[in-house]
């Protein structure tokens, strides 16, 4: 079964074609890594799938079922409202920039989530808040606030938040490029985790190491396409297209 | 009679004129500070028809005299129709106060909402957050932090702002201290009058400075 795919989904801001045709499936307990140049759609891919964007023209299927269909900026077909609501809290989301709530201690962010938008009880919800903690190694950092953390700290805050929905399929937007290099490895450490305990993961990053490591699939984008796809030994030792082999040659 | 004797005499005279001061302050703005955030919200919402109300308010009453409102509600709606008739001057007078701050808080509030990262709507759209729940559990509470500035300011606006109401017959402060001035034949009730000024002031940012250290916990 696929999680996500994508048929045709283009994307433009204004004039601009962002994303260009792209076509993507993510299939369950599959972990995915996009990587490609700055600029390429990474992030605008990511974000439409959860519809912080809105797409201008192609389909959106979750969990096998049509999403969304759209049509030169006009949504065609669409899952109905309630049905729409679930399938998308089935997508965890890690940014970049974390984006905790600063006025809410590390529990409260976590427990957010299942307390307003699930209504579970309170208890339960503080219960799976410190599950969650503990998971992420924060068990002890619960009651402060996110501004007293370290970056590491806070981007581990922000991946239980998202595990608190009780996700399908987490999708990562670059979640330690904004960090030191010293704070890189703990936040790839419980992305690691998670991906061993089966977790469907959409992940951007440049993190070669963890790509060979966890990723089942590397897809290469570059000008808004999908120009490679393939296991991480194909795309990093023999990649095909010129604009790959530039790209892995200046980042490795 | 010596100086400091004359201004005990007057002193409960003052107090009583400080009073109506700060109620009238103290009422106007923390019920207008409530009216504000829905016509803040409303200034910013899609909603076309709401959207230019609330837009339309706050230009009327940020860009005309607020002693002609003063006037014109206490003097002049009842001309318009009986109904609109406020016997009361001090309620006229709230009444007057209270929609004009809001106008003014409200476009701080707006600002202070509009200065919040575009991530944190984005973060509690993510975890299935409606707009309403992002607003009251993220939004405002990261908001009132930045007001407590501007809504401090306000309070110190509108407490010698309230000095205008002596034109519908109330006596605050400044009309007690004008009253004995003229029937006294002396300027010296002003000094204590301006020193009660001075102390409400003073009270009040000590208070906002003290909610401004309990939301920083935060920061
Ligand atoms: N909100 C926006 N408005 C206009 N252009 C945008 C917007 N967001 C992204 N873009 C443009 O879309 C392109 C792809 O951006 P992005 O998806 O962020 O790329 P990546 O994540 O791969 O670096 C860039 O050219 C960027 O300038
Ligand atoms: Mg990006």
């Amino acid at each position: 079964m696929s999680i996500i795919r994508t048929e045709d989904l283009c994307k433009n801001f204004g004039d601009l074609q962002v994303l260009k045709n792209v076509n993507l499936t993510v299939r369950s307990g599959e972990v995915v890594v996009i990587i490609g140049p700055s600029g390429a759609g990474k992030s605008t891919l990511l974000r439409s799938l959860n519809t912080l964007e809105t797409i201008t023209s192609g389909k959106i299927f979750l969990e096998d079922k049509l999403f969304q269909r759209v049509e030169r900026g006009e949504v065609r077909e669409e899952m109905k409202k309630e049905e729409k609501k679930a399938a998308l809290l089935e997508m965890g989301m890690v940014f970049q920039r974390f984006h905790l709530f600063p006025n809410m201690t590390v529990k409260e962010n976590v427990l957010a989530g299942p307390l307003y938008v699930q209504k579970i009880p309170k208890g339960e919800a503080e219960k799976r808040a410190l599950e969650l903690l503990e998971k992420v190694g924060l068990l002890d950092k619960a009651d402060d606030y996110p501004s007293h953390l370290s970056g590491g700290q806070q981007q581990r805050v922000a991946i239980a938040r998202a595990l608190a929905m009780q996700p399908r399929i987490m999708l990562f937007d670059e979640p330690t490029s904004a960090l030191d290099p010293e704070l890189v490895g703990e936040v790839l450490s419980v992305m690691k985790d998670l991906a061993s305990q089966g977790m469907t993961m959409l992940c951007v990053t440049h993190e070669m190491g963890f790509a060979r490591e966890v990723a089942d699939r590397v897809v290469f984008m570059a000008d808004g396409q999908i120009l490679e796809e393939g296991t991480p030994e194909e795309i990093f030792n023999q990649p095909k297209t010129a604009k790959a082999q530039q790209f892995l040659a200046s980042i490795l | 009679m010596n100086g400091m004797t004359r201004i005990l005499i007057w002193m409960p005279q003052l107090l009583k004129g400080a009073q109506t001061t700060i109620i009238i302050t103290i009422l106007s703005v923390a019920v207008g500070l409530i009216l504000s955030l829905f016509l803040a919200l409303g200034k910013m919402s899609k909603h076309a028809v709401l959207n230019r109300l609330c837009s339309g308010y706050i230009f009327f009453f940020r860009g005309t005299p607020l002693l002609m409102q003063i006037y014109f509600i206490y003097f002049g709606l009842p001309q318009f129709h009986p109904a609109l008739t406020i016997r009361s001057a001090f309620l006229a007078a709230m009444i007057a106060y209270t929609l004009n701050t809001a106008a003014y808080l409200a476009e701080n509030i707006r600002a202070g909402i509009q200065s919040i990262d575009k991530g944190q709507f984005e973060a509690a759209r993510t975890i299935g957050m409606t707009g309403a729940q992002t607003m009251r559990y993220v939004i405002i509470p990261q908001t009132v932090r930045r007001l407590i500035p501007p809504v401090g300011n306000e309070f110190i606006m509108v407490l010698k702002d309230v000095s205008l109401v002596a034109i519908i017959g109330l006596a605050d402060l400044t009309k007690v201290t004008r009253a004995i001035s003229s029937s006294a034949a002396t300027a010296l009730v002003y000094i204590p009058a301006m020193i009660i000024y001075l102390v409400i002031t003073a009270l009040f940012q000590f208070v906002f400075n003290k909610l401004e250290k309990k939301y920083s916990v935060y920061e």
